[in-house]
């Protein structure tokens, strides 16, 4: 009895491992998935180890260097590598100390719309029934109004600040993943396996997490990478509006609201900020093709 | 095809009644009093308050207060303005051309690069040029469109000149809105370069906004055409001798197009997203930069109003698309 039971884990644990492997071996075929991937672990180390690599404080205004220029333009200092900003703050330091900001906003807006998504998507698509049209009613709602737009009023409501964006954010991002888990769990529920679970007595809290959920991950997986993305660039967004981040965090977007007004006179303090942005969330949806293609069963090509 | 119809607007109309309890629920939701949100007063005597209040029907209970407020929308009365005093549909009214010139120009470039492409990338798969060109597209639908913006601007406004960085037309030329449309406008005024200072004005912000869209139109026309061009009667298409221009453009591009119809429906809302944006970097005098504006001056009853107008004008957007999706493939219908 001991026996089998330990024959068992072992099988799994190598089932895991190879279907892994078989995971990698389609996701790096993709060149651009893999590079993706590189830049999105080179952000993460850069976000982590901020304090250490960045030369400067992000906050540190130095009088005496106002809108200095990258250091290989002419009048540029080698101490400050990407020029600094309107008010002497180096820039260098504040992108990198920004990529915590994205990274974090990322994270956790993807986190809350996932878990509130297949949450209310289990929970439509098993039970059916006026339960369903409600959260589905209440899903279209949500996706009649532009994101950004819910975005802004909402934050209009609660007040500007990173915390009411990103819970705005997080909440125009849920309905795909309602629809998603509600869509994968109806394709599951009739599958002999989900039957034969139910049979054994199953209760149906075991059935939705344990039987079904595991069975749609693939779609999700996807759709958390785009949220990933799309959340940054949202946020990003709404501190270029004024209502996401406030002054003086170094957050990508904020940086941008601050530099508009020298744009035709000092390039550098848009340009940096926005291309960090645009490399992030590119990075991003590299990886996000390639996850597509690897997890796809119609795009392998066995 | 009638049946169609009256199936998408029983889903429409419950969802219209739950944007316009959202509408009226966010005044009801902010934080501090309605009554001096809605009126714009801050500082009043008690008589002063309840006087507004009964003026308001604030002092009603609350589900009175929504039949009220459903009514007027629906008889077009979205209230006014609290700092202009003008009404609220009036002022989408005039604003509203603007952003529709805009999201025209943006969808008519996004489709006439963004199919092209998406269909020569499908073609010549795995080449050169399919990857530069898809590589090309993933960098547009990564792009923070604001900053995208803010590049051009530098550029051609700034080191280059040729376009103005604002605005719709030139302060030199005046007429009266005829259309709402500033290129038909111009050209009806007879006025001696009005057209061209409508197009300068025009062309950057229109790309701006073009960006995601074409990105996501290229991407979806070329995996569409992947899929279809490996179907069997493509095969029989060839098989007969037909030429190759004949396969793609008559036998599959017209499959390809359903699933691409309604990906340029859904870009409506994207665009009127993006054109928040747009419009607040150029200084366009359109719907969403009425929004950003309301907003920071915390113009509420306008905010309110223009959500819900918004919204229902993304709803009407997605039916016509779904309609049409109707139309181009029966099978949906069922």
């Amino acid at each position: 009895m001991a026996d089998t039971a330990k024959t068992q884990v072992v099988s799994s644990a190598a089932l895991r491992r190879q279907m892994l492997a078989e995971f990698w071996f389609y996701f790096s075929e993709n060149r651009g998935a893999v590079i993706g991937l590189f830049v999105f672990v080179a952000l993460v180390i850069v976000a982590v180890f901020a304090s250490v690599i960045a030369p400067h404080s992000p906050f540190e205004q130095y009088r005496d260097a106002v809108l200095v220029p990258p250091a290989w333009l002419e009048g540029g200092r080698s101490a400050y590598l990407l020029g600094t900003d309107a008010v002497g703050r180096d820039i260098l330091s504040r992108l990198i100390y920004g990529a915590q900001y994205s990274l974090f906003i990322g994270l956790f807006v993807t986190t809350l719309s996932l878990t509130g998504g297949i949450l209310v998507g289990l929970i439509a698509g098993y039970y059916r029934g006026w339960v369903d049209t409600v959260i589905m009613r209440l899903m279209d709602i949500i996706l009649a109004f532009p994101s950004l737009l819910l975005a802004l009023v909402l934050v209009a409501i609660l007040g500007p600040s990173l915390t009411n964006g990103m819970i705005a954010i997080a909440l125009t991002l849920q309905p795909h993943f309602v629809r998603l888990t509600r869509a994968a769990v109806m394709a599951e529920k009739t599958r002999d396996y989900v039957t034969a679970a139910r049979i054994s007595g199953a209760g149906p809290f075991r059935l939705m997490f344990r039987t079904i959920l595991p069975n749609c991950t693939a779609p999700l997986i996807v759709q958390a990478t785009l949220s990933f993305s799309n959340a940054i660039l949202d946020a990003a967004a709404l501190g270029f509006l004024g209502m996401g981040a406030q002054p003086p965090a170094p957050e990508w977007g904020t940086m941008l609201a601050e530099a508009r007004e020298f744009i035709l006179r000092a390039w550098w303090v848009v340009t940096f900020p926005g291309l960090a942005i645009l490399i992030t969330v590119l990075a991003i949806n590299l990886m996000g093709d390639g996850l597509r293609d690897a997890l796809d069963p119609k795009m392998k090509r066995s | 095809m009638f049946g169609f119809l009256l199936r998408r607007l029983a889903v429409l109309i419950p969802t219209f009644i739950g944007v316009s309890i959202i509408a009226f629920a966010f005044i009801r939701l902010l934080p501090g009093d309605p009554v001096a949100l809605l009126s714009g007063e801050r500082v009043m005597s008690p008589e002063r308050h309840a006087q507004i209040s009964a003026q308001l029907g604030l002092d009603r209970p609350m589900v009175i207060q929504y039949f009220d407020y459903l009514g007027g929308v629906l008889t077009g009365d979205f209230g006014s303005s609290i700092v202009s005093k003008t009404p609220i549909l009036k002022q989408f009214l005039a604003l509203f051309p603007a952003t529709v010139e805009l999201s025209l120009c943006a969808i008519v470039i996004a489709v006439v690069i963004g199919i092209p492409a998406g269909v020569i990338a499908a073609i010549k798969r795995g080449s050169a040029i399919d990857q530069s060109m898809m590589g090309v597209a993933l960098v547009g639908y990564s792009m923070p469109i604001f900053w995208w913006g803010l590049l051009l601007i530098i550029l051609f406004s700034g080191i280059l000149q040729w376009t103005p960085v604002s605005g719709r037309i030139s302060l030199m030329y005046f007429f009266k809105p005829v259309t709402g449309f500033m290129l038909i406008d111009s050209l009806i005024s007879g006025q001696k370069g009005a057209f061209a200072s409508a197009v300068s004005h025009l062309i950057l912000p229109s790309i701006v906004l073009a960006t995601i869209p074409l990105a996501v139109i290229a991407r979806q026309t070329r995996s569409a055409m992947l899929e279809v061009l490996s179907e069997d009667y493509i095969r029989t298409a060839r098989a007969k001798g037909l030429s190759p221009f004949r396969v793609v453009s008559l036998h599959a591009l017209r499959n390809a197009m359903i699933p691409v119809i309604t990906t340029i429906g859904l870009q409506i809302g994207v665009m009127l997203a993006g054109a928040i944006l747009t419009e607040t970097i150029f200084s366009w005098p359109g719907i969403g930069k009425w929004m950003v504006d309301s907003v920071f001056r915390r113009d509420y009853p306008v905010i309110q109003g223009g959500l819900l107008l918004i919204a229902g004008i993304i709803m009407v957007v997605n039916l016509i698309v779904d309609l049409l999706y109707g139309l181009v493939n029966p099978r949906i219908r069922h």
